[in-house]
Formats: structure tokens, C-alpha cells, sequence
């Protein structure tokens, strides 16, 4: 998530006790300076990552600390992991496959190619995963895992994780 | 001048004995035996000789002088214990090995099985009786990876250990992304090359590469592990497509083993690796990167195989001992 405000003396001091105190992890403070210097502040972005749940408390306490945000630019799904599965992937009903790690909620299918080379052979699937935080990219691998065993399919996962 | 008895005369024992004849080494046989037949002979054994009688389809010695014989009863200061590897029970080779650190004689090895199934047991005779057990071959063919960790990285901890430890796995790999061949044509083809067993189970099931992991965890990680442990996939599903796909995103597919210590991970498995890897290495090549805390990422690769090259990790250790324990005789 980016979070942009008015360089004041003091905000950024302002605005980073709450971040830690709702269990943010700040990423990048990123000062712009492309802004013309003759305004009187400059924007700063931070870069942060934050729990799912918590941004309405973090604003909240901004508003104490008397932080004022110009915008925010929120990515939920941060981790990517790209897959390769090997397979009946058709006949063990991949839409089914599929909904196992989009029924997480915080981890979900983002693009899946697939090549079936002839009928009845096993078919090779490129799938990617897109999720909220690293614990719970490991969580899908780990239900994606599970799935792959009942359905005996192959995954192949990368060697460097998300 | 230091005496060796050497066991075996397959592959790897061939191109230790030509690599005494070849080079200086002041290394002298005086026992040697292969499966059928043995010698024992304190004047030193003329391994030229030897060798032709191999070459010509005979066996290396008399037939009543038996393996055991020799190493109960040559006078040595080594036993290279180079017999073929069986994973099961690690004999006759074990057996062999325990004699020989009873009798107060260094071992090196590049046999698996013992190392694999008996390593604790075999340290604690060796330092029992004063005499040092070696097994770089066993890992890695001429890579010297077990001498690295423990020496050249002593003071580090190893946070993770990855690699590709088996050549035919890597060969029949890259040579399935790169002519886009079926599993079973580069199995063919490896099998026409000689990199390939005509029952390639033990290379393609991700055994061999699982073993060389039980052999680090234990000799060089301080874990307790058997080949129980190790989490393994092999590489027999593959396809041709898997590989496109990976292909499309600039990577590879390649059978990697992993040791991540402090999370007890030990797996083979096929992995989607980026095409500018150091791991991702070409045909039979082994590669190993060694991640520790002092050092930092280190990768080495090399040869995983092959007669000269397992007989490089073999005189190594010979001369390694040599160096510091044997006292001229």
C-alpha cells in the first residue's frame, strides 16, 4: 500500500508510531522530488505493508496524530508465485483446483495457461497465485499440495518462493 | 610414502590406479581387490599390470584372496574403499570399513551406502581408534564440496544447501527443454550415451540426489536424518509442455535437492528455476550453492561423475591424510 502526504515538519515522524502500532511493516519512504520546491511542503510516499483488516484504525490514528493523507494506493494481493502443474487436470475438475485457493480469501488464482497436447494424455498447466502476504502464499502452496496428491497431479514449484 | 589397500576395480577404482600410475604421487598399492579375486603384496602391486589384465576380461588377482583378506591382512595405511553402492544395508562395504578403523587404518571412501546409513557409527570408530573416515567422492563426484564446507567455511553456519546432484537427471532436463523431447526420448538418449542405468529408477526417482542429502545432513550439518526424511519427487511425469510453459516465463525446470537446516526441510524435487541461475547448469554438470552466514552465497560447480573426476575427490582425500596423519612408514 502507498500512502502520500504533505511533507510538514513532524508528520513523518507523526505518521510512523502508528504504522508500527497497528503491525505495519514500512517497505519505503519515498520523498518526491519532482514536486516545484517554490510550495511550501513536499509530498512524501510511504510504502507500507499492513495486516489485512487494520488501515481503518491506522487512518484513525492519524487523524489524532494530526496526519493528513493525500491518497492511498492500495494492493491487496502483494505475493506472486508462479506454478506448473502436470496432470489428468481436466478430469480431476480444475475449476474445483482452482476454487480450493480462492476459497482462502487471502490468496487467489490470477492466470492460468494450459496446454492439452492430445486427448486423454496428461496436460501441463502454468498457474499463478497472487496473495495478501507471504504466510499466506505458503498456505496456498501448502492446500495446492494437498489437492495436487488426491488428484495425483505434479507440481513443480519454483525453486526461489514469492 | 603412503600405502593403500584398494577395493574395487570398477570405474572409479580404475581411475584411482591410473592416476597413481600417471602421476607422482608416492602412493603405493599393497593390497587390491575386486568381486572375484584379491592380491596382497607389501613390495607394492604392479597396477599397470593389473590394469591389462582387467582390460583383457581377467581378474585383477588370485581368486582365493578375497576382499576381507585384504583388508584384515595387508599391511596399509588406507583403505579406499571404492565397492558399488548398495542403499539398503551399505554391505559388504560396511563391514569392510569397520574392520579397517578397528585395525587403526584411515578410510576414504566413495561409496554411498555406508556413509548414508552409518555415518555417526563410523566417525565415532575412527575417532575411537585415532584414524580419520573421508568421503568427498561420495557427493558431487570432483566437486569439493564436503572440504569446503568443513574446512574452507569452517565458522559458518549453513543456512541452506541447494543444488543439482544428479547428472542424468540434468541431462535428460535440459535436454527435454532444449529440443523439446519427450521424457522418454532423453531418457533413451542418456541411456545410448552411458549416463543412464538400463533401470534408471535410482537416478530419475530422486533417490541418488535424496542420499547425497542424508550424507551432508549428517556428515557436515550435525542432523540425524535417514533417506526416510527426505521429502522426494522425481522427475518421470515431465513433460515437454511443463517445460514450454516454463520456457515462456524465462525459466527452466531442474531437479533440485534442498537442506534448509533451521526448518528441518530435506526434499528433491523438479523446480521452476529462472534461466540466469547460477544452479542452472548444462548436461550431467552438478551444481551446489551453499548458502552461509559469514561467506554468503557460494556456488560450485563441476563434474558429478566419471572415472578421472570421482578419482580426483578420492586422491584428495588420500593426500589430504597424508598431509597430516600418516607418518612415513
Amino acid at each position: 500500500m502507498k500512502l502520500e502526504m504533505k511533507d510538514r515538519p513532524g508528520q513523518l515522524v507523526a505518521a510512523l508510531k502508528p504504522i508500527s502500532a497497528v503491525g505495519g511493516n514500512i517497505k519505503a519512504v519515498i520523498h518526491q522530488r519532482e514536486t516545484p520546491a517554490v510550495t511550501e511542503t513536499l509530498d512524501v510516499q510511504i510504502v507500507l505493508e499492513l495486516p489485512e483488516g487494520r488501515l481503518p484504525h491506522l487512518l484513525d490514528l492519524f487523524q489524532e496524530q494530526g496526519v493528513s493523507v493525500v491518497r492511498i494506493d492500495e494492493e491487496r494481493l502483494l505475493y506472486e508465485c508462479t506454478l506448473i502443474m502436470i496432470g489428468h487436470l481436466m478430469h480431476t475438475d480444475l475449476s474445483d483446483t482452482v476454487d480450493c485457493i480462492d476459497r482462502t480469501g487471502s490468496a487467489e488464482v490470477t492466470g492460468l495457461s494450459l496446454v492439452m497436447p492430445a486427448i486423454n494424455a496428461p496436460s501441463s498447466a502454468r498457474i499463478t497465485i497472487r496473495s495478501t502476504t507471504r504466510a499466506e502464499m505458503m498456505k496456498a502452496i501448502r492446500i495446492l499440495r494437498g489437492v495436487a496428491e488426491q488428484k495425483s497431479l505434479l507440481i513443480i514449484e519454483p525453486l526461489e518462493g514469492a | 610414502m603412503m600405502r593403500i589397500a584398494l577395493l574395487g576395480l570398477g570405474s572409479v577404482g580404475r581411475g584411482i590406479a591410473r592416476t597413481i600410475l600417471a602421476k607422482n604421487l608416492d602412493i603405493t598399492v599393497t593390497g587390491l581387490a575386486d568381486s572375484h579375486s584379491g592380491i596382497i603384496d607389501a613390495g607394492g602391486i604392479d597396477l599397470l599390470a593389473v590394469l591389462e589384465r582387467k582390460e583383457a576380461g581377467g581378474p585383477c588377482g588370485s581368486p582365493g584372496v578375497s576382499p576381507a583378506d585384504v583388508v584384515a591382512e595387508a599391511e596399509y595405511d588406507v583403505l579406499v574403499e571404492v565397492t558399488p553402492t548398495n542403499v539398503k544395508t551399505a554391505e559388504p562395504a560396511l563391514g569392510y570399513m569397520r574392520t579397517a578403523l578397528r585395525r587403526q587404518k584411515h578410510v576414504v571412501t566413495s561409496n554411498k551406502g555406508p556413509i548414508a546409513i552409518a555415518y555417526p557409527e563410523l566417525q565415532a570408530l575412527a575417532k575411537e581408534n585415532g584414524v580419520f573416515l573421508k568421503y568427498e567422492a561420495t557427493v558431487c563426484g570432483a566437486i569439493p564440496l564436503i572440504h569446503a564446507i568443513t574446512e574452507g567455511l569452517a565458522g559458518n553456519t549453513i543456512s541452506r544447501l541447494s543444488g543439482v546432484f544428479n547428472g542424468t537427471c540434468n541431462y535428460i532436463l535440459t535436454r527435454m527443454a532444449a529440443e523439446g523431447l519427450t521424457y522418454e526420448q532423453a531418457l533413451d538418449e542418456a541411456r545410448e550415451l552411458g549416463y543412464a542405468e538400463a533401470d534408471p529408477t535410482y537416478d530419475v526417482e530422486g533417490i541418488d540426489a535424496a542420499i547425497k542429502l542424508v550424507i551432508l545432513a549428517n556428515a557436515v550439518l550435525d542432523m540425524r536424518v535417514t533417506l526416510d526424511d527426505v521429502e522426494r519427487t522425481g522427475i518421470t511425469l515431465l513433460s515437454p509442455e511443463a517445460l514450454e510453459l516454463a520456457e515462456d516465463q524465462d525459466c527452466t525446470i531442474r531437479l533440485i535437492g534442498e537442506i534448509i537446516p533451521g526448518a528441518g526441510v530435506l526434499r528433491v524435487s523438479p523446480r521452476i528455476i529462472g534461466k540466469a541461475h547460477p544452479l542452472v547448469v548444462e548436461g550431467t554438470l552438478n551444481a551446489v550453492t551453499v548458502g552461509a552466514d559469514l561467506a554468503g552465497d557460494l556456488t560450485f560447480i563441476g563434474k558429478g561423475a566419471g572415472s578421472i573426476e570421482t578419482a580426483s575427490a578420492v586422491i584428495g582425500d588420500l593426500l589430504a591424510i597424508r598431509e597430516r596423519y600418516v607418518q612415513g612408514s
